[in-house]
């Protein structure tokens, strides 16, 4: 896959313009009591790639995912997928548009049964709205939606946990979990903040193995991770974030041999912004 | 001292209409606090913005009938207007508000300048009387046995809120185990996840304000027919906190605990009530010690460490699942 | 446009009255009514157009306004004790109370079916007729005095939200505890009768003490235990609503006056009438709160308690004691509500719910000022206490509770995280 991107030329610089870009983003920023947290000029992101954002503690890139899925309201910025505007729409408008996220730190309904975490994934069913509760009818809408809930948790090994409730899940169970979920909105992004924090070595392969199998099937993912060694591995592309800003984008090999990032992660401005 | 005295009045008090009405306006509590996570300290307000809904409309010549329908949607459009402004924020802004909005409206229901249409203090009476008419019970005959016997006005009451209560609880069933309520759960459990999956929380959470306001707006409709009376101060603050007392002893976020919660309830505050008006008869020192209104005033500081106790001891109440409740504690 | 609604009301009542037996529940037609009249030398004229208000245990039962030959009454709901009060400012020029300390019958007793008639005795004009400036300028004083009430008590309220993020209820009960011990150590007839700065004094000690014992042996517990805040915050409903209760046993129903203080008279300012004892309220509220502001921004403790309420993980970490600062904030936060309580008990009147009845003007005051904002809350609170006393300038006396939150239902719609809060803290 890295090497289609060679192909099409896309250019190893902040900003650049890509082949078929899924999610365009233009001008965002973002700013607390005078710092800015986010000031992203331009990004793009191509389709069918995994595509992670790195940076340092601090470099406002957990900032960009909350602008982006609408979490936190950016002070300028605009922001598409697929040439729908997301901008200063709300959360779930934005998920239901084909944007859907997962959180650094696990966010499984603790009292809802993993099944039924996975059902509240799926969009579209009529007795979601209250008069389809009162009159019935979605019977069916619900039975296909269980048994792809179902087809996914074998995929992500939770098939013997399916009826037990979902706060009584190990972490990295947690983390399957949150991941099969957002997969049952059906989206055309996924955005993963941070999912090998706090995750032990088999499953962070397992995690990666994942990843790339969405891809695969054709969804794209944009990943957030501060861990370099993690990146190299699986990335199409990575985009590095430092103060906020865009310092350089390339293939995983260009980015590793950049100046300005190693200055980034080791020189004079680590560990001085907090976000 | 007259045990079986005290147990039947206590009964009695348990089955009758007042019990009812407490359990269906604990149904819509429960469904907005135990199955949504909202935090309505004002739930008595809804109770009384229906039931004086019913009464100005019979008053200002309307029908009975109409003036049901007008007090349910007063009731709806009270938690619409509440929830718009309160239901974005965090929980605590919408206690905050509750409470402080149903005090401004008995405040202002009370006042000489509502008066033209409230009556003040004095409150509206004998709108219900379309109701009695359709009693097919005569009025005075006693129905029951031995001293556990009720008026033939009273039962028709009881049948009647009982029946509203049954058939409200099954509507609440139907909807909170489609995947309405499922999602109305995933908000309650966690609402930036639920955001996450493309659902709205303030959609889900405005529906359940005013569907539970609906409910308690028609218990509140049903205390005013059997009394044939609203008064302002009828609806005070404490009608809320025992609203919350009987979820929780029920069992916040399962469907027949209201029910049990305020039978169960009712049972012990009435037979506590004949329990200490009868030794305040028979028992010297009882007499010495509390006055009949401090015995009254005790039972509300038991309401109130019930209410704590209940908390901090057993939050899943007589229904709910520990396991579940545990959960939350992680 | 009052006036108008409040004839309107007596002709309902009225007609109620008559047709009185088609209302089971209206009682036997009690009722306190009166004839003014106004006695010049040998001559007693009627008067026209007085408002007379009746109210039971703080809470407005009604009013009415004397008609052409002076004749006024107002139902009651049952027998009882009344408070009856006859409007000054609706007095027409040149008439008076003949004895001014008699502008308030504390407790008028009705008995069964009874019409009890009390007596205002008027005279010239003992004070002259009241300009809207002097109207203006002593409901100001009167709001500033209640925002300042206000004040005291909100502080601790927001404070301790600030370090735990629970709203508690039960500061309400926090606020008459500390009005109650006042009373009983400086007015109660079975009590040591000491002078109200002394009495003062314990009970803001006894207040201080309750916050920590409460600290101690409820709240860290629970948070020990990892209590969600909102099951915490039923509990704090539960704890005030047996409080409240508790204090209806012990101190029955009855308003009661500090009795050093009760019935000051007023001094004239600016030519403006005031009270003395509600400027001192309003000094003593700015010192107080001057020193508290002091103590925040400059001491030790102070900075560690504004550390723990930004960031508790990071302040523990930098080597705070972050249960000692919680423990403080619930001293501090039951001391200035047993100060507020005080101040409230000597403007008004000591009574069991008078805290739970301030609770939602704190509430309205914190949201106005932003929840977790010291300085916001402290704007806050004079925005509401002066909103309350202005806004009877155009409404009847008894809905100016309900203005104060009605403005804090505005300012959740415009403005929801408060004059002083931040977006964040709201979401």
């Amino acid at each position: 896959m890295s090497a289609e991107i060679h192909d099409r030329f896309a250019e190893a610089t902040p900003g650049s313009t890509k082949p078929d870009a899924v999610l365009v983003a233009d001008k965002v920023s973002r700013s607390f009591g005078g710092v800015h947290a986010v000031d992203v000029d331009h990004l793009e992101v191509q389709r069918h790639t995994v595509t992670s954002l790195i940076g340092p503690n601090g470099a406002g890139k957990t900032t960009l995912f909350n602008l982006l899925t609408g979490f936190d309201k950016p002070d300028t910025g605009s922001w598409s997928l697929d040439g729908v505007d997301l901008s200063s729409q709300s959360p779930h408008e934005i998920a239901r548009a084909g944007m859907v996220r997962t959180f650094q730190l696990t966010r499984t309904l603790s009292r809802l049964s993993v099944l039924d975490n996975m059902l509240v994934g799926a969009k579209g069913n009529p007795g979601e709205r209250l008069k389809g509760a009162f009159l019935g009818g979605w019977r069916s809408t619900e039975d296909q939606n269980i048994e792809r809930a179902h087809d996914l948790l074998d995929r992500f090994s939770l098939a013997q946990v399916t009826n037990d409730f979902a706060g009584s899940l190990s972490g990295g169970q947690r983390k399957l979990l949150e991941m099969a979920r957002a997969l049952m909105v059906e989206p055309t992004i996924v955005m993963l903040d941070e999912p090998m924090a706090g995750v032990n070595p088999a499953l962070t392969q397992s995690l990666l193995g994942h990843i790339t199998s969405l891809r695969d099937e054709g969804l794209t993912v944009v990943f957030v991770e501060h861990d370099m060694d993690v990146i190299q591995e699986i990335s199409d592309w990575v985009v590095v974030l430092a103060e906020g800003k865009i310092i350089s984008e390339g293939t995983p090999d260009d980015i590793s041999h950049d100046p300005e990032v190693i200055d980034a992660y080791l020189g004079k401005h680590h560990g001085e912004a907090a976000s | 001292m007259d045990w079986i005295g005290i147990l039947t009045d206590g009964a009695l008090a348990t089955v009758g209409p007042l019990t009812a009405a407490y359990a269906l306006s604990a149904v819509g509590l429960n469904l907005q606090f135990g199955y949504g996570g909202l935090l309505n300290f004002g739930h008595v307000a809804f109770m009384m913005v229906g039931a004086y809904g019913t009464a100005i409309t019979v008053d200002l010549g309307g029908s009975l009938w109409l003036g049901i329908v007008v007090g349910i949607l007063a009731a709806v459009l009270l938690g619409f207007l509440l929830g718009l402004p309160t239901l974005r924020l965090r929980a605590d802004y919408l206690a905050i508000a509750t409470i402080a909005v149903a005090e401004a409206l008995r405040l202002i229901i009370r006042s000489t300048w509502a008066a033209p249409f409230t009556n003040g203090v004095f409150g509206i009476q004998g709108f219900a009387d379309e109701f009695f008419a359709l009693n097919p019970f005569p009025t005075a005959k006693l129905y029951g046995f031995g001293s556990f016997i009720v008026t033939g006005r009273k039962l028709w009451v009881m049948i009647v809120s009982w029946i509203v209560v049954l058939l409200v609880t099954l509507l609440v069933r139907r909807i909170i185990s489609s995947p309405w309520g499922r999602a109305l759960k995933a908000i309650r459990e966690d609402e930036d996840a639920a955001s996450a999956l493309g659902k709205n929380p303030f959609m889900f959470k405005l529906q359940v304000l005013m569907l539970g306001g609906a409910m308690a707006g028609l218990a509140g409709i049903l205390i005013g027919i059997e009394q044939q009376n609203v008064t302002p101060d009828g609806y005070l603050p404490k009608v809320t906190f025992i609203l919350y007392v009987i979820v929780i002893l029920g069992g916040a976020g399962t469907i027949w605990g209201p029910i049990l919660g305020a039978v169960v309830f009712q049972f012990l505050f009435f037979t506590i009530d004949s329990f200490m008006v009868d030794s305040q008869a028979h028992v010297g020192w009882v007499n010495d010690l509390l006055s009949p209104s401090d015995a009254g005033q005790l039972k509300l500081v038991f309401v109130g460490i019930g209410l704590m106790l209940l908390m901090i001891f057993r939050p899943q109440g007589l229904l709910g699942d520990r396991e579940e409740t545990l959960i939350d504690e992680r | 446009m009052p006036t108008r609604l409040v004839r309107l009301t007596l002709i309902a009542l009225l007609l109620l009255l008559v047709v009185g037996g088609a209302a089971p529940a209206f009682g036997a037609g009690e009722a306190i009514k009166g004839r003014l009249r106004a006695t010049f030398e040998e001559d007693r004229t009627p008067v026209e157009g007085v408002t007379i208000d009746v109210s039971q245990d703080g809470q407005p039962i009604g009013s009415a306004v004397s008609a052409e030959d002076g004749t006024w009454l107002v139902p009651v709901p049952g027998a009882g004790t009344y408070q009856v009060e006859l409007d000054v400012s609706t007095l027409p020029d040149g008439v008076g109370l003949t004895d001014p300390e008699r502008v308030i019958l504390p407790a008028v007793e009705v008995g069964e079916g009874q019409e009890k008639t009390v007596i205002f005795r008027l005279g010239p004009g003992a004070s002259s007729p009241v300009s809207t400036y002097q109207r203006v300028g002593s409901l100001t004083v009167l709001g500033l005095k209640l925002g300042a009430v206000i004040a005291l008590s909100a502080i601790g309220l927001s404070l301790v939200f600030q370090v735990t993020g629970l709203v508690n209820f039960a500061h309400a009960e926090m606020v008459t505890l500390g009005a109650i011990s006042a009373y009983l150590f400086h007015g109660s007839p079975v009590g040591p009768k000491w002078p109200l700065a002394v009495a003062a004094i314990f009970a803001v000690a006894i207040g201080a003490a309750f916050g920590f014992v409460q600290e101690k042996a409820l709240w860290k517990p629970l948070r020990m235990r990892q209590t969600s805040l909102i099951a915490m915050m039923v509990v704090s409903i539960g704890l005030s609503f047996a409080m409240r209760n508790l204090f209806l046993i012990i101190f029955n129903g009855e308003p009661r006056a500090f009795p050093d203080f009760s019935g000051q008279s007023p001094i004239v300012v600016l030519g403006i009438p005031m009270v003395p004892k509600h400027l001192f309220t309003i000094f003593a509220a700015a010192v107080i709160l001057g020193g508290l502001g002091l103590f925040l921004s400059k001491s030790r403790s102070g900075t560690a308690l504004r550390a723990v309420s930004d960031n508790k993980d990071l302040a523990e970490s930098s080597g705070i004691d972050v249960n000692k600062i919680i423990a403080l904030t619930w001293v501090l936060a039951g001391g200035l509500a047993a100060t507020g309580g005080v101040f409230f008990g000597l403007t008004e009147t000591v009574q069991w719910d008078m805290g739970f009845r301030l609770l939602l003007l704190i509430f309205a005051a914190v949201v106005l000022g932003g929840l977790g904002t010291t300085y916001g809350v402290i704007a806050g609170a004079m925005v509401v206490g002066l909103a309350v006393e202005l806004s009877t300038l155009f409404i009847p006396n008894e809905l100016k509770t309900a203005v104060g939150l009605i403005v804090l239902i505005i300012m959740l719609l415009v403005r929801p995280q408060g004059l002083l809060g931040t977006k964040d803290r709201i979401g």
